[in-house]
């Protein structure tokens, strides 16, 4: 049977499972309902429960364990030429292996004994049966995809023996145990609590999926590369190896790739900083309702809009602007270069600082501007002087989540800050940033054994833990604020 | 009653004003609107010089709105229109002429909840003077600040820790820090919005003095919830009730001859 | 007590408020104004560079949505469609159709077909898309077979470029992509009526291709589309379920205090380590198929959960206690209570942070870089499962592209990207403006 159909009968097993609880709830205390300890449908949902969880259970445990034991059935049976190969193309012919398994489904007795004869072009058999296959079809691989069909037959009818056993000891029990007394409402309730808190530990599971999986390749990465070498290293070449230092794997020296990013964020905030800053306060103080109502959803525009489109518009506009208008001054501007990043990534992180800091600012207590303007201080000197700094920890926050933003941008430097790793302080040059090389590492063919590939994971869980503390110190420090004024 | 009949007496024998004192501010005719909702009707009130006045009345009876008509503290609020005359020295405060901030520094305010910026303690009262450039130096400024700090009664208690900032201090001085800053301006007229209403007995009693001091160099218009307090410290009492000024008068005469019933009922405690 | 009115300072020497004032009022006044221009300057600054951005993109776009079509009368005669004179499917796709063109463009302009030259400098004017163009006309219309029919084909990027005049006849000829002898063919065929521009459907019906004349972005719109709908049906429950827990259930404990945290910072950690979660976890360890449109979805599903999580606690933080404490104080379960009361209150704002984070994954474009979206895909997806591409991606590729008709044509796929997004957005806004209760 399918995975479909199978889901189907569980579905109406849980139907039955409900109407049979409901009723039978009812019928036990002869249709006085008020001697339940519960309401009938909650009977009813404690049945569909019982019934349901434990086989969903049992198809869940198939969808994920099948595919890994089949895999490997597969991977066994390859001749030692294909085990020679490559990781992707090893990867490939065994997944052709899984479509011709897949074809040979559709082909009747005949034909099915034909190809296992070798006597027919296999591929152009199964093509007509609407399987395209993407090479020619080998001997072996008919024979891995027989077994690959055997052991999937064998699990497939394992699986519908487990969920009839499960069912009916479901079902005993459900028998057994339906009561009047029976407390379902808070049975079925503590089924929902358990449900809300998985799911709320999804988060928690991703922050640990995210370490985890970016650790143990980093692992494997330093396994190849010593640490000094990513570092402390001042190179990025990732494809030749320091001449006479002995090793072959290249140079990863983080330093130039930081570097960059650094200074592009730093270029960005400095765009960001006091044009977010100030309108902020003057949404905040000044501006009438109409104003700021017009104002601030247009200025949370740019922070909607999509980044590869800003990576666009620095790439075709604003690079060129700057190489122009260089050019006039006598400057020699690189096409891609930090500043152009900077500037258009600046622009980008505008809404971020400005909505926060007003917030923020809009949060510091009427009174205290009274206790200022009482004293005949004017609007701009109350801001300045009483406003902002008791502001100050709450817009220390924002600036900070805006560079963590800054500093794990990725399609703007792509398109607009260059590829070449370069440790210079001179905004007009192309430099490049980590986010860059996580890119330019991962795409395209990708083997996860050489230093090359591993590298990115080093570079991400760098990232990662950059951002982390930076958000954790802002989250922390506006929280900290928030509280203050509550 | 009684007690605060005693209280009442003994502050008058001690400070009784001859003669027709100078009308400091007055107001005409003031209707105030929020809106389209009107809060204030046709108050005409005087504020003599170096006395303390009292607005009195139940809640929402727009008590706290004409006080703040006095140093134009509605202008903060868009809605809020203030139509009448207002005068400080026979000056319409709401004529264009008139400078807010000016007038500010000239009616200074202190208010409901103690709001000391989260400043040091000398810095919340050097503020004034530095942005009103009252000060041509440091010593000068330290000077305004140790007198500011002696006339609010506050000085032997912070002395020490003037580099703490203000919001460490307890209500009741926090309140007194507030009141040191609106004297380090020295304005010549101190509105006070229920100085008292988020402080403990102790603290109330502390201020109350103060207020009475004060009254020699300022002239003082406190609103405030408390008739035993109005008695206490005033010398004129205004009752509002419903945005009306109902009556006004000599404190003692409020309190112990009223003309109108309404003015009564809330002394005796009939509504409030 | 008796000087009562003079002015209450009494110390001499220092200055009094009134002089203070007059020296200095007017320069902080002049203070005010030039602090409230500060703000000013940064709100238009920031406006103008909003401005920019939309000219920018749509200056260079709005072009793509005009084609040149040449509307070519092409002979088919019936020769080639047959094999020993039987019209067959077979004769038909294995026909010679580059010949076909060249023929029915050298007639219609009136060249000489025995040129190589001239010939060779005919076909620049049609693009290499009008054999497949001819061949579906054939497929499907082989009544045609055996006459004369005018089939509109694309004209070549260079001619489009010069019909949108981003290529310029008053440029010489040594640096024109077109010479003079083309330049008189296609003012030939736009006098004769056969060479125009029209409503470009390709952009809205096509995969990408390598010639831009031909490229669009439905195939990317698909493979958006299933990713989108991975992430509504995983993110929307996981995370109103979250939120519920998070906020209505929760103790207040250390645990709870970590995953608040957790779900903060999930919502600022740079997405593109959501791909190279993707890529280690859902790749490489559960083996689902690379560049394909569930691990997109479940990617986006991860990176937008935060943001729905985080608007939903507020939407349910919303809700006054005094409806929790209505329904528990008529005997409600606390189940009970949320469920039925709680939650209907919070939808609309659910909805509003729902939308908003959907909006926020369909403009992502890194992570998918990460779990190898980047493969030029042309056939549309017909599952989660197959591999696909996403709008964003395909903008990332064309822009990589250095073709001029390339420019155009990513200008335009961010333009609709942009029109979605507006569209979500502004769906966003009235939803909470419609529904949106002020306790």
């Amino acid at each position: 049977m399918t995975t479909g159909l199978l889901l189907s009968v569980i579905i109406v097993l849980m139907v039955a499972a409900f109407l049979y609880s409901r009723t039978r709830a009812v019928q036990l205390v002869a249709g006085n309902v008020k001697k339940l300890h519960s309401r009938p449908t909650y009977h009813g949902s404690f049945g569909a429960l019982l019934i349901g969880f434990p086989l969903v259970v049992v198809m869940l445990f198939w969808m994920i364990a099948e595919p890994i034991y089949l895999n490997n059935i597969v991977h066994g049976q390859m001749p030692d030429t294909v085990n020679a190969l490559t990781d992707s193309e090893r990867g490939l012919i065994e997944s052709q292996v899984r479509s011709i398994a897949n074809g040979l489904t559709l082909l009747d007795a005949p034909e099915r004994r034909q190809v296992s004869e070798g006597l027919v072009d296999t591929r152009a058999l199964l093509a007509e049966k609407g399987v395209p296959l993407g090479s020619d079809v080998q001997r072996y691989m008919v024979a891995a995809a027989d077994t690959y069909l055997e052991r999937q037959g064998l699990s497939r009818t394992l699986r519908v023996g487990v969920l009839v056993l499960v069912a009916l000891l479901a079902g005993f029990y459900l028998v057994r145990n339906l009561t009047p007394e029976l407390r379902a409402r808070n049975l079925v309730e503590l089924a929902v609590r358990i449900a809300l808190i998985t799911a709320s530990s999804i988060a928690i599971l991703t922050t640990i999926g995210i370490v985890l999986s970016m650790l143990s390749e980093t692992i494997r990465f330093f396994n190849m590369v010593p640490l000094s070498n990513f570092f402390l290293g001042t190179v990025w070449d990732p494809r030749f190896a320091n001449v006479g230092s002995g090793t072959e794997v290249g140079q990863y020296g983080l330093i130039p790739l930081l570097w960059g990013t650094v200074l592009i964020s730093l270029i960005a905030l400095m765009v960001a900083v006091p044009i977010g800053l100030f309108a902020a306060i003057y949404m905040a103080e000044y501006a009438s309702n109409r104003v700021r109502n017009t104002a601030k959803p247009l200025l949370e525009i740019l922070a909607g809009i999509p980044t590869i489109v800003y990576g666009f518009f620095a790439l075709v506009t604003v690079g060129p602007f700057f190489r122009d208008f260089g050019a006039t001054l006598g400057l020699d501007v690189s096409a891609r270069s930090a500043l152009t990043a900077g500037v258009v990534m600046g622009i980008m992180i505008i809404p971020f600082i400005s909505s926060l800091s007003d917030d923020i600012i809009t949060s510091v207590p009427r009174a205290m501007r009274e206790g200022s303007l009482g004293l005949g201080a004017t609007k701009s000197e109350t801001i300045r002087r009483v406003v902002l700094p008791a502001a100050l920890p709450g817009i220390v926050g924002a600036i900070l989540l805006a560079a963590s933003r800054a500093i794990g941008e990725t399609m703007i430097v792509v398109l607009a800050a260059g590829v070449a790793p370069n440790l210079t302080a001179n905004p007009l040059e192309a430099v490049t940033t980590v986010t860059v090389k996580i890119v330019s590492q991962l795409t395209g063919d990708t083997e996860f054994t050489s230093p090359q590939t591993l590298v990115a994971f080093a570079l991400g869980l760098t990232l990662f833990t950059m951002t982390l503390i930076l958000n954790i110190y802002a989250l922390y420090i506006v929280r900290k604020y928030r509280e203050q004024y509550d | 009653m009684d007690a605060s009949a005693q209280t009442m007496n003994t502050n008058r024998e001690s400070t009784v004003v001859t003669n027709a004192p100078h009308i400091k501010m007055k107001g005409e005719k003031v209707n105030v609107f929020y809106g389209e909702k009107q809060a204030l009707f046709d108050v005409d009130l005087e504020v003599p010089e170096h006395q303390v006045t009292a607005l009195i009345g139940p809640s929402g009876c727009g008590k706290s709105t004409f006080l703040r008509c006095l140093n134009r503290m509605n202008d903060i609020i868009d809605i809020c229109q203030v139509k009448g005359n207002i005068t400080l020295d026979k000056t319409d405060i709401y004529d264009s002429s008139v400078d807010v901030v000016e007038l500010r520094a000239r009616v200074g305010m202190v208010f409901q909840k103690p709001n000391p910026f989260p400043k040091s303690i000398f810095e919340n009262v050097a503020y004034g003077p530095k942005i009103h450039g009252l000060a041509r130096n440091k010593t000068e400024l330290e000077e305004i600040v140790v007198e500011s700090l002696q006339k609010a009664g506050l000085f032997e208690e912070v002395k020490d820790r003037l580099e703490e900032p203000g919001t460490g201090l307890s209500g009741g001085q926090q309140q007194r820090l507030c009141i040191a800053r609106a004297i380090a301006v020295s304005p010549e007229v101190i509105l006070m919005d229920e100085p008292c209403s988020a402080l403990d007995p102790i603290a109330t009693a502390k201020v109350e003095e103060l207020i009475d001091e004060l009254r020699q160099n300022f002239t003082i218009v406190i609103v405030t919830h408390s008739m035993q307090q109005a008695a206490r410290v005033s010398q004129r009492t205004a009752f509002f009730h419903l945005g009306m000024l109902v009556e006004e008068g000599v404190t003692d005469e409020i309190f112990t001859n009223p003309t109108d019933k309404r003015t009564q009922d809330y002394i005796t405690g009939r509504f409030g | 007590m008796t000087d009562s009115t003079q002015p209450s300072r009494p110390t001499s020497g220092r200055k009094t408020i009134g002089e203070a004032m007059k020296s200095s009022l007017k320069s902080r006044y002049a203070a005010e104004k030039r602090f409230q221009a500060y703000g000013i300057i940064a709100i238009a600054l920031g406006l103008i560079f909003l401005g920019l951005l939309f000219y920018s993109i749509i200056s260079r776009g709005y072009t793509a949505f005009e084609q040149t079509i040449i509307d070519l009368p092409v002979d088919l005669p019936r020769a080639e469609f047959s094999v020993d004179g039987q019209v067959t499917d077979e004769a038909i796709s294995k026909a010679n159709y580059s010949k076909i063109v060249r023929e029915a463009i050298v007639k219609t302009v009136g060249a000489d077909l025995s040129n190589r030259g001239e010939v060779r400098k005919v076909l620049e004017l049609v693009s290499r898309e009008a054999s497949n163009q001819i061949r579906n006309f054939v497929a499907e219309n082989p009544d045609a077979i055996g006459t004369t029919q005018i089939i509109p084909v694309l004209a070549r990027g260079d001619v489009d470029s010069l019909m949108k005049g981003q290529i310029r006849r008053d440029v010489d000829e040594s640096r024109r992509q077109l010479d003079d002898q083309q330049l008189v063919w296609i003012d030939q065929l736009i006098e004769e009526g056969r060479l125009e521009k029209r409503f470009n459907t390709f952009i809205f019906t096509e995969g990408p291709s390598s010639r831009a004349e031909s490229s669009g972005i439905a195939v990317a719109v698909m493979g958006s589309a299933f990713m989108m709908g991975v992430v509504l049906l995983l993110a929307l429950p996981i995370g109103v379920a979250a939120s519920i827990y998070l906020e209505e259930f929760a103790p207040k404990n250390r645990w709870t205090d970590l995953i608040e945290v957790n779900i903060n910072n999930l919502a600022a950690v740079p997405s593109i380590v959501y791909g190279i979660l993707g890529l280690a976890v859902f790749i490489n360890y559960a083996g689902l198929p690379r560049s394909s449109a569930i691990v997109g979805g479940l990617v986006l599903t991860l990176m937008t959960l935060p943001t729905i999580i985080i608007a939903t606690r507020a939407a349910l933080r919303a809700v006054p206690p005094s409806i929790r404490e209505a329904a528990l104080g008529v005997g409600a379960s606390k189940n009970q209570a949320v469920f039925h009361h709680v939650l209907p209150l919070a939808a609309p704002g659910v909805m509003t942070g729902t939308i908003i984070g959907l909006a926020q994954a369909l403009g992502e474009t890194a992570p998918l870089l990460m779990i190898g979206m980047v493969a030029f895909v042309n056939d549309f997806p017909t599952s989660p499962w197959s591999p696909a591409t996403a709008v964003p991606v395909q903008i990332f590729l064309w822009a990589n592209s250095a073709e001029r008709a390339f420019v155009e044509r990513t200008s335009a796929a961010i333009i609709i990207l942009l029109v979605f997004l507006i569209c979500m957005n502004a769906l966003a806004v009235f939803l909470r403006r419609r529904f949106e209760q002020r306790w």
